[in-house]
This record gives structure tokens, C-alpha cells and sequence, in this order.
């Protein structure tokens, strides 16, 4: 299966809902090519909504840390909703719980920058 | 290993041959009854050790293989990947979990295979490149 997303806007934060795998090859790609976009047009608050996202490999992983200090770097902040519970599982099993902001509720998500 | 099931693959070192292992061993899992969350680390743990051999090992080199034995019998399920890479010393492998390597972009595989697997071995092979050998034995029902 591989990744899809869809972007939209929502008070100022810019919301990317993300579908199916974050592996190695072109979802990693995807990502990048995602967030890289975002930040070129000017996007300083992101949530990347990860609700439909059930599964992400080591690679995956660090495009989403790579997507954090490209966009920290920048200016900008990303942070994670909805993260499911394989994912939220990696994210303890390698420390990434204390870099990313994760949240469970959109409105919460966005009101929190 | 009794009533032992047993497969041998030589994989090309491509990101397809990654996604072939994973779904090979996931099955394999499956048939011999693991359960969901068993399923899922085998696949998991797999796919990253496969992943790097593709990756850094062979480095996408179509001229060099992966080398794949699965078996699995009531006690564990146990898989050596090797490759035929120029291989690397443990020690050389920094701790993902630790201080500014959290900001990393790679070298979470290691970690994660131990993370789901009960024994990793790495080792390197005369003349042919780093094997990885893992095991995770049979607790049927458990996680």
C-alpha cells in the first residue's frame, strides 16, 4: 500500500492528512517531497495527521526527523495527530516520543502553537 | 528443529526483494501460529534487516545477491539474511536513543530489529559480507 496525501488548511495550520505506509522508496520520497513544498510556500505551523498511517519502518522514521529539524531550521513547527498504536510503539522504542508533539485531537492540535 | 519448516531465498537487491521478505516471513508466521502482534514484529524486524542489506550492504548493486533462510518450528522462528557488502563493525554503530543521534535520519534498524526479536546476531562472513541472524521463539498467544 503505498502513501497518500491530502492537504488542507485549518486557522493558519496547515494539516496533512497521510494514508498507508511510510517505508523506505517512494513514500519516504513522498514525505519529503510534501514537506519540502509546504515550507517553500510558506508554511510556518504543520500537523501531519497520521490516523491513517498503520505502519512506518526505520526509514520512514527518519524522514519524519528529517522533516522535523528541516522544518525547525526554518522557522517552522511540525507537530503529529492521531499517531496509531504500532506507530506510537516505534516512536517509544526509539526515543522519538521526546522530539515529536503528539496529539489526539485536531482542534487541540491547532490551538497548540 | 523438529517438524521444522524451512526456506531459502537468493534476493536481488532491489526494494521490492524487501517487501517480497517481509510478506514471505509475515505468512510464514502465520501458518505456524503467531499471533497479530507476533505477525507484525517478524515483518517488522525482517524488513529492516533485509532493508540494510539491500541498502548498505549490497548498495542497490544489481550484481550482488541477498542471501534469505527462514525456519520455523514450534520453538522459533529464526532468519539469517547476508550480503555481500564490505560489512561493518558494531562498535562503529552509534546509539540512535542517545543525545543529538535522536535527530538522525537513519540508524534505527539495529534497535528496532532487537526490539523485536529475541536474539540478533551480527556477524561478518569470509568472502561473502555481513549475516544477521534472528530469532524469536514461540510464545503462542503471547506478544
Amino acid at each position: 500500500m503505498s502513501l497518500s496525501t491530502e492537504v488542507r488548511e485549518y486557522s493558519g495550520v496547515t494539516i496533512v492528512d497521510m494514508t498507508g505506509r511510510i517505508t523506505l522508496g517512494e513514500e519516504s520520497g513522498h514525505v519529503r517531497d510534501t514537506v519540502r513544498g509546504l515550507l517553500e510556500s510558506g508554511a510556518t505551523k504543520i500537523v501531519l495527521n497520521l490516523a491513517g498511517v498503520t505502519y512506518i519502518d526505520s526509514s520512514g522514521l527518519g524522514e519524519l526527523v528529517s522533516a522535523y529539524t528541516t522544518s525547525r531550521n526554518q522557522g517552522c513547527e511540525i507537530k503529529l495527530l492521531n499517531v496509531q498504536a504500532k506507530v506510537q510503539d516505534l516512536l517509544q522504542i526509539t526515543k522519538l516520543h521526546t522530539v515529536f508533539h503528539c496529539l489526539t485531537d485536531e482542534t487541540e492540535a491547532v490551538t497548540s502553537f | 528443529m523438529t517438524d521444522c519448516r524451512k526456506l531459502r531465498l537468493s534476493l536481488e537487491s532491489t526494494l521490492d526483494s524487501i517487501d517480497a521478505a517481509e510478506l514471505i516471513v509475515q505468512r510464514l508466521a502465520e501458518l505456524n501460529g503467531f499471533n497479530e502482534d507476533q505477525v507484525h514484529q517478524i515483518g517488522m524486524g525482517v524488513r529492516e534487516t533485509v532493508a540494510n542489506a539491500v541498502k548498505h550492504g549490497n548498495a542497490f548493486n544489481l550484481a550482488k545477491r541477498v542471501s534469505f533462510d527462514a525456519a520455523v518450528d514450534e520453538a522459533a522462528f529464526e532468519v539469517t539474511v547476508t550480503d555481500q557488502g564490505a560489512g561493518f563493525e558494531l562498535e562503529d554503530v552509534a546509539d540512535p536513543c542517545e543525545g543529538d543521534n535522536l535527530l538522525r535520519a537513519s540508524g534505527r534498524g539495529l534497535l528496532m530489529m532487537k526490539a523485536f526479536f529475541d536474539e540478533v546476531e551480527v556477524g561478518r562472513c569470509a568472502g561473502t559480507g555481513t549475516r544477521v541472524r534472528l530469532v524469536k521463539y514461540c510464545a503462542k498467544g503471547a506478544s
